[in-house]
């Protein structure tokens, strides 16, 4: 299977999304062994299910492209900007947050070889269940305003880690503001 | 203010010595409190050689058992007057009344192989009488933790005429590592933290795990594939599969029936969840709620005809409850602040929940109307209970604050009284106490 990887700079520490092709073009994955999208999913679980083969850390950095190439990930992640914030328990999308997903989807329009899963998070303020409802909330909110600027659903799919990811660990609104996001990552995996 | 009131129930036994606590032992349970009823488990006779270490062990563990509930409270063995060093020995009474025993535990082991017996019998000391036969198990050495949950189990349900749950074990998610990478697998061990298992590796995020009502089998949410989706899982071979869901792969928060055939969870659609029910024999599934709101964290009835709920429909987390087959639930929820992670006590009289409130939360309980809201514990982040198996402790997780913030167990009873860690080695989070064993 295809597998893609990339990295994103959140707060100077690179973290990592992994997707599949299979996984992006809406196949039904029952054998969860070739798809990771887990960005902190490690050698694991080889011996459970007989996956295991990918590293994850030897595939970052690669395929992201130039960060001064209009065309590469790197540049959406860096220069267009990959996340949006929210306000405590909402999902509406800011003035910024629109700024920034037009740039989203003009650069999905001009790279259409793209595809896109979109992350919904949330702050560790919340119970666990809830959180992972409020943060589908928010990732489909930025899946609509995606669509409704002409790109193809078909090309993004949404998911929620609800508080299980954060990228600030302090215990303030300094720190929850970032957490509350959504971000949309951008597979390398083309459509052909 | 919530209190735990131990009432010794005393009346007179014909013929027997008028002393001034004379009386069948017996605490009955209720609101309020008064003194832990003291008691003295001597050290349990080795019967043969091989016996003598775990003899002692085994009755080291029935009266940790036994004061951890707070209930009771051990006498230490420097204040014996007696040692009653064997099994067969008529009780010297008078010795244990003076140190004021109320309750005495005897017992004795054999060891065979690696088989072991043990036999208890209780007395009540102030009534001079034993409380019901004496009582024999069969185990394993290697199982002997077991043999001492369960001597303590009988003691206990003796004394206050309730089931117990020593003998019964929780799957909860073992974490390492900081907050901006935790690494979560599941884990399972005896509801005191002894014999810790790992049922998954650390390699995917793995949430909330809940135990089948006979504990063979485990539900929880992974993120192996990037997607929330339901795992099952069997706790003796560890395989697993996913589990059959209505359309959409989203999926959380399961929560099996109480005959273990039915499973109920969220799926999310969008941006919209909502709960669903899944039959594991037949895989037919059905919607049971159809609003815009996120609906979650469902928990059923001990009887299966209902189903407690949170929802976010009236504009912040509320509990509600509906009838199983889905239709228009009635919210129970109406203090100040969001309610969430209802579950059901096994006795069917009391709703546990998570409240946030003020910026503090808390463990709570109220009754499946809504009423008599007692919060019991308070803290920068208390969150999801789970019950014991008599529906008389509550095991939750706590998380500290900050940027070094853990996850650890906590129980607590549900008078609010007797909040203490469960002693898990490194963090824990997401505990499911499962039932008595066998």
């Amino acid at each position: 299977m295809l597998m893609s990887s990339q990295t994103s700079r959140e707060n100077g520490k690179p973290t990592m999304n992994i997707l599949t092709k299979a996984a992006l073009i809406g196949l039904v994955l029952t054998t969860a062994a070739c798809t990771r999208p887990d960005r902190f999913g490690g050698a694991g679980d080889g011996a459970a299910n007989g996956a295991g083969a990918f590293d994850p850390n030897a595939a970052a950095n690669a395929n992201l492209g130039g960060a001064n190439d209009p065309k590469s990930p790197l540049y959406f992640n860096q220069t267009i900007g990959d996340r949006v914030l929210f306000a405590v328990d909402t999902s509406t999308l800011t003035e910024q947050g629109k700024q920034i997903l037009v740039g989203q989807s003009g650069w999905l329009q001009s790279n259409p070889e793209y595809l896109a899963i979109i992350e919904g998070h949330a702050d560790e303020v919340g119970t666990r269940e809830y959180n992972i409802g409020l943060g589908f909330r928010r990732a489909n909110a930025v899946r609509e305003f995606l669509v409704s600027q002409g790109i193809p659903s078909d090309r993004l799919r949404v998911t929620s880690y609800g508080k299980e990811r954060p990228i600030e660990v302090c215990s303030d609104e300094s720190c929850y503001s970032k957490n509350r996001r959504a971000v949309t990552v951008i597979s390398i995996a083309s459509l052909s | 203010m919530l209190k735990r009131l131990m009432i010794l129930m005393m009346a007179l036994v014909l013929g027997g010595p008028v002393l001034a606590q004379s009386g069948p032992l017996r605490l009955t349970i209720t609101d309020g409190v008064i003194e832990p009823l003291p008691f003295a488990v001597p050290i349990f006779e080795a019967e043969n050689a091989e016996a003598g270490q775990v003899a002692a062990d085994i009755s080291r563990l029935v009266a940790q058992d036994l004061a951890g509930t707070g209930l009771f409270r051990e006498i230490p063995s420097s204040a014996f007057i007696s040692t009653q060093a064997s099994f067969a020995q008529p009780v010297a009474y008078p010795d244990w009344r003076a140190i004021n025993a109320q309750a005495l535990i005897t017992g004795a082991v054999f060891v065979l192989g690696n088989q072991i017996t043990v036999k208890f019998r209780l007395y009540d000391v102030f009534s001079g009488a034993e409380m019901g036969g004496g009582l024999q198990f069969v185990g394993t050495v290697d199982g002997w933790r077991r043999m001492g949950h369960k001597v303590a189990d009988a003691a206990y349900s003796r004394i206050t005429g309730e089931s117990g749950y020593f003998d019964s074990r929780v799957v909860y998610v073992a974490e390492a590592g900081p907050k901006d990478n935790r690494q979560k697998r599941l884990a399972v061990m005896d509801y005191d933290g002894a014999n810790l298992k790992y049922l998954t590796d650390s390699g995917s995020i793995v949430l909330a795990p809940r135990f089948s009502p006979s504990g063979d089998r485990v539900l929880y949410t992974s993120f192996e594939s990037g997607f929330p989706r339901i795992n099952i899982l069997d706790v003796a071979s560890v395989g697993r599969r996913q589990l059959e869901t209505a359309q959409g792969e989203m999926a959380f928060s399961p929560r099996f029936s109480k005959d273990g055939s039915q499973v109920i969870y969220s799926l999310a659609n969008g941006g919209n969840t909502d709960i669903y029910r899944s039959d594991l024999n037949s895989g037919a599934s059905s919607r049971l709620t159809e609003a815009p709101s996120i609906e979650t964290a469902p928990s059923f009835s001990p009887d299966g005809s209902q189903i407690v709920f949170e929802s976010d429909r009236s504009g912040s987390q509320q509990l509600y409850i509906m009838s199983s087959g889905g239709g228009e639930p009635r919210r129970i929820s109406f203090g100040e602040g969001r309610y969430g992670t209802p579950v059901w006590s096994p006795r069917g009289d009391l709703v546990a929940f998570t409240k946030q409130n003020a910026g503090r939360f808390h463990i709570g309980v109220m009754r499946t109307d809504g009423s008599e809201e007692r919060l019991l514990t308070a803290s920068f982040l208390d969150e999801g209970p789970t019950w014991s198996p008599n529906g008389r402790v509550l095991m939750f997780i706590r998380e500290t604050q900050g940027a070094g913030g853990t996850s650890s167990l906590y129980s607590v009873d549900i008078s609010g009284r007797n909040l203490k860690p469960v002693p898990v080695q490194g963090g824990a989070s997401d505990p499911s106490w499962g039932p008595l064993q066998p």
